[in-house]
């Protein structure tokens, strides 16, 4: 149960962290990894969920961890585009950031 | 515990190294590090089917994809202009654990005891002729969420190639390749993918009884394809072949279609008769993870950049 805690506490740690990048970084990939961390901490805390729903003989509640498959495959394709859109800037622009100013 | 605290604590620092990293190309080794550590808090958790999948996409793929993009970014990815600024950063860190705080104070709210699915989805995995409880969620229970992502795999490929100026649609994607015959990479590259791809093949077929499946399975032959792609083995198709055009809406249509004969079959949308959901699932599966494999290969491929030869 306690480990069940734990990564409960491990997943909300990597929301803040991966919100941080995501404000603070000014390099776009950067806030792509950034987002990233949000997304694996959204998805572990499913799995917490998961795991407190075990029941039937199995480890935890299938459902959630089917969504979370869902969600991986997505957020890679998310991510792609991201990296697509960044190059395409990078290449139009010269620029890897979003400065206003320049 | 012991583990699972080293490792919490493991995933926590890498996680924040991948922040803090001033060079680009050590925050994303620390973000396949990352991925991979998670692959096993995943496997704590008992998901060893999302454990599978994290390895594979969220740390192998992702990271392929990122290592490309960082190395093509060079020195504009390293810059640091337009950082923020200290007052901006503290009030960022207040923000960012005050949210980190109300999600910790929100774990001991969780309902007791756990609602869960997990004894419906036991009670009825007779009828899919399924044993693997997560292949039965993603399809049979939830197919429509399954079918729905291929559809979003498709969209996002689509929306990646129209980043492409005009007189590059329907060219090629970048050519990754070395393609130096003698090195070292193109030996291990025929060495791996055949080995490989009967790895994909087999993680896609057990996915019925234990944990694998389409998704995993198709990861691992995107992963083969890229390999090859990098080894200069293989070019990178042009995007306007009727082939591979074939391929990508072979997935989603045989899903649709099956799901709409559900209609009449079984009086429901992507509903299986029991007598033979097995089969109908089989039947679903193959295409789609040929699909799917093609969509994600193409994904870390990137949008046409090159003119057809023909």
């Amino acid at each position: 149960m306690s480990a069940v805690v734990l990564y409960g506490f491990c997943s909300a740690m990597l929301v803040g962290m991966g919100l941080f990048g995501l404000i603070t970084h000014p390099q776009l990939l950067r806030k792509i990894l950034a987002f990233n961390l949000v997304g694996s901490g959204v998805f572990l805390l499913f799995g917490v969920v998961a795991r407190r729903g075990a029941a039937a003989g199995f480890g935890g509640d299938p459902v959630p961890q089917a969504l979370v498959i869902t969600g991986l495959v997505v957020a890679f394709a998310a991510t792609a585009l991201a990296v697509a859109l960044l190059l395409r800037l990078f290449h139009e622009t010269g620029r890897a950031t979003l400065e206003t100013d320049g | 515990m012991a583990f699972d605290t080293v490792l919490a604590v493991s995933v926590l620092g890498v996680a924040a190294w991948t922040i803090v990293a001033r060079d680009m190309f050590a925050a994303v080794v620390g973000f396949i590090a990352f991925g991979l550590l998670v692959a096993l808090v995943w496997l704590r958790l008992a998901a060893p089917d999302v454990a599978l999948t994290e390895a594979a996409l969220g740390s192998g793929l992702t990271g392929g994809l990122l290592f490309g993009v960082s190395t093509r970014l060079g020195r504009a990815g390293t810059t640091m202009a337009g950082e923020t600024s200290g007052a901006l950063r503290l009030a960022a860190v207040l923000v960012c654990a005050l949210i980190a705080a109300g999600l910790v104070a929100l774990l001991p709210l969780l309902p007791e005891p756990a609602p869960t699915l997990a004894t419906l989805a036991a009670a009825n995995i007779t009828t899919t002729g399924l044993q693997n409880p997560v292949t039965a969620v993603l399809m049979a229970y939830r197919a429509i969420d399954t079918l729905l992502e291929v559809v979003v795999l498709l969209l996002v490929l689509l929306g990646m190639w129209s980043l492409a100026p005009d007189h590059l649609w329907s060219g090629l994607p970048r050519r990754s390749g070395l393609s130096d015959p003698d090195g070292l990479l193109t030996f291990v590259a025929q060495l791996l993918v055949p080995v490989g791809i009967l790895v994909g093949i087999h993680i896609f077929w057990i996915g019925s009884v234990t944990p694998g499946g389409e998704f995993q399975g198709a990861t691992i032959l995107a992963a083969m394809w890229i390999l090859a792609s990098v080894a200069g083995l293989v070019d990178a198709p042009a995007t306007n072949r009727r082939w591979l055009r074939l391929l990508l809406v072979a997935g989603p249509a045989v899903f649709l279609a099956i799901g709409l004969a559900g209609f009449a079959i079984a009086g429901s949308f992507l509903a299986y008769p029991a007598s033979y959901a097995k089969l109908l699932i089989l039947t679903i599966e193959i295409p789609v993870t040929l699909s799917i494999a093609a969509m994600l290969a193409l994904l870390v491929a990137g949008p046409p950049e090159r003119e057809s030869q023909r």
